[in-house]
């Protein structure tokens, strides 16, 4: 399976990333993707929009392993993937901020960085009584924020609840952007944020895409994404209505896409 | 990208100023902060403030030897209730644990006294005992995702009836009993006090659980899966697996306290701690772990198995009927829940 058999005219030679053929997943009698087909290439925000129902999440858990597609196709730089749970994903350089974020609200900043990961100390204690480096690991939280341009979390051991929306989705963007070698996927990362706090995400986003990393995002709010995306794919009913860009297609021609009302 | 001017901030003074408004602390909000960082606080006080109380009540309270009473007697509850801790952390809830822990002890007297095998393989099969009861319940648990409530009510009923059908009701009693099995009750002179072997080993047990879970990823894990079962998931967490070593954890530790309890009462009885269920998850709850998952330490537990060692210690000694024994501990556990629900209202 090489790439150039899938590539798209407009990008030129580029080997995208992140490729699905054909997924196709149903819950019993509904249909969740009926053969849905996405690249994402290296650099770049792929904004996912669509209805309520037009797969966008189903969508999403398929790519990072959160679901199991019935059939079609994953590549990671063009190799053929089958994730089976989130880790497998992870395991490839995906990582995935979802809805509920994902976080434990008892547990610190820190801890919440490197949850499923923790780090042991070198030498007998960290081998033999597997004692955690949490100095380690707080050091690096701080710097990892700090890396991110996330001025508002200086205090990594606060526990996660204490924190307020923005500051609990910058938790979880920083730790997919800490490990995510290849792809961050954001899913409605500024939907219960205010004005002030969507802003920073978006420069969030804007920053991880700067240092290389494509970035997947799924939202509903026309504005913030036609602010951030490079291209735009569109679900409806299960399937891919259309790719746009934000300079091809305006807002009100995406949503009357999104809705039927138009086709690209 | 040119249009991200478009959404800028110009409301942002305003959210400052709201945001000035809500992180405004009244004292009575930093107690709950403080509370809410540090859950051992409250139960420390409480039992502070008792230990004062009943001290000034009655002189005999204080001395060296009513206190290593206590801890004598708070010995196999205190050890009940860390197997207790560490199924509630995880949003769990244990009613099995006496019943495990007196069929573990039933198997071990028997094995030595009447069957005459050597106490450490007694011992042994008392520990297996232990593990197949945790390993049925997180079975249970994990693979048929029952509410633990309802498995353990379950497994309570089991390992009570199989505790009778083993024993046929009848308790072993001590003369025969190999020194290693009641090892546990010796005690030895630490300066004016002596203290028994039995205590000894619940401390270190608490020590052991307290460093594994502040200190390793398994117990930061536990603390993951008891607060939110679907992040820890989908933070790559193995919950099933989690779950299913916490359940094993408890049943080992069942099993040392089966081993305290021979040592303590120099007998083994099938019909021995038919409340040691309830006083563990009481001492849990007192102690500041939530019954909710997620929040608490062992040593909370401690304090808390210790606070109804002293006022049941200390309302006898003060003269009072067993009865107001057991309603102080009625209105400690309401107390206790309330304050639980209070302190969780910090959450932003």
């Amino acid at each position: 399976m090489t790439a150039t058999q899938f590539q798209p005219a407009n990008t030129g030679l580029r080997q995208p990333i992140l490729q699905a053929r054909n997924l196709v997943k149903t819950f019993g009698r509904v249909v969740g993707l009926d053969g849905v087909s996405l690249d994402l290439y290296p650099g770049e925000v792929l904004a996912i929009i669509g209805d309520n129902g037009a797969g966008k999440s189903t969508l999403i858990k398929c790519l990072t392993g959160a679901e199991i597609p019935d059939s079609g196709e994953l590549m990671v730089s063009g190799k053929q993937v089958h994730f089976k749970r989130p880790q497998d994903a992870r395991v490839h350089g995906i990582e995935t901020v979802y809805q509920n974020l994902a976080v434990s609200p008892a547990l610190d900043v820190a801890s919440n960085l490197f949850l499923g990961r923790e780090e042991r100390l070198p030498g007998p204690l960290g081998k033999i009584f597997r004692v955690l480096d949490t100095k380690g690991m707080r050091r690096k939280a701080k710097e990892e924020l700090t890396r991110l341009g996330i001025s508002t979390l200086q205090d990594v051991t606060v526990p996660v609840e204490n924190l307020s929306g923005g500051q609990r989705q910058a938790v979880a963007v920083a730790r997919a952007a800490a490990f995510g070698s290849k792809v961050v996927v954001l899913d409605e990362p500024t939907a219960a944020l205010g004005v002030r706090e969507s802003n920073q995400v978006l420069q969030l986003v804007r920053d991880l895409r700067d240092r290389g990393l494509p970035v997947i995002l799924i939202s509903h709010n026309m504005p913030h994404v036609f602010d951030v995306a490079d291209r735009i794919h569109i679900q409806r009913l299960g399937k891919c209505a259309a790719t746009i860009t934000p300079q091809s297609h305006s807002m009100t021609d995406a949503v009357a896409i999104m809705t039927g009302a138009a086709t690209a | 990208m040119t249009q991200q001017q478009t959404a800028g901030p110009p409301s942002a003074g305003h959210a400052d100023l709201a945001e000035e408004f809500l992180d405004r602390q009244t004292p009575l909000s930093r107690i709950r902060n403080i509370l809410h960082r540090y859950p051992a606080v409250s139960p420390a006080l409480v039992l502070l403030i008792a230990v004062v109380v009943f001290g000034l009540l009655n002189d005999r309270f204080l001395r060296v030897e009513n206190l290593s009473l206590i801890t004598q007697q708070v010995s196999v509850v205190g050890t009940l209730a860390i197997a207790q801790t560490l199924i509630i952390l995880t949003a769990g809830i244990d009613l099995s644990v006496g019943a495990v822990m007196i069929l573990s002890s039933m198997v071990v007297a028997q094995l030595a006294v009447n069957n005459g095998l050597p106490a450490p393989v007694a011992l042994l099969a008392g520990l297996v005992i232990g593990l197949a009861a945790g390993a049925l319940n997180g079975f249970l648990v994990t693979r048929f995702r029952l509410p633990p409530f309802i498995v353990t009510l379950g497994t309570l009923n089991i390992f009570i009836a199989l505790t009778l059908l083993y024993s046929n009701g009848a308790t072993v009693r001590g003369s025969a009993m190999p020194d290693l099995l009641t090892w546990t009750g010796t005690t030895f002179p630490v300066g004016p006090v002596r203290i028994s072997t039995g205590v000894v080993v619940m401390l270190l047990l608490y020590i052991a659980i307290a460093f594994i879970l502040g200190k390793t990823a398994w117990g930061r894990h536990v603390y993951a899966v008891g607060d939110d079962k679907e992040a820890a998931r989908l933070a790559g967490i193995p919950v099933n697996k989690v779950l299913m070593s916490v359940y094993l954890a408890a049943g080992a530790v069942l099993a040392i306290g089966a081993w305290i309890q021979i040592g303590r009462t120099n007998a083994a009885s099938p019909n021995a701690g038919v409340d040691l269920n309830l006083d563990s998850i009481t001492a849990v709850v007192i102690g500041g772990t939530s019954l909710f998952g997620g929040r608490g330490s062992v040593w909370g537990t401690l304090l808390g198995a210790l606070i109804v060692g002293v006022f049941r210690n200390g309302l006898s000694l003060a003269g009072l009927d067993v009865l107001y024994q057991t309603l102080a501990v009625g209105v400690l556990i309401i107390l206790a829940v309330s304050i639980d629900q209070w302190i969780r209202k910090v959450k932003s």
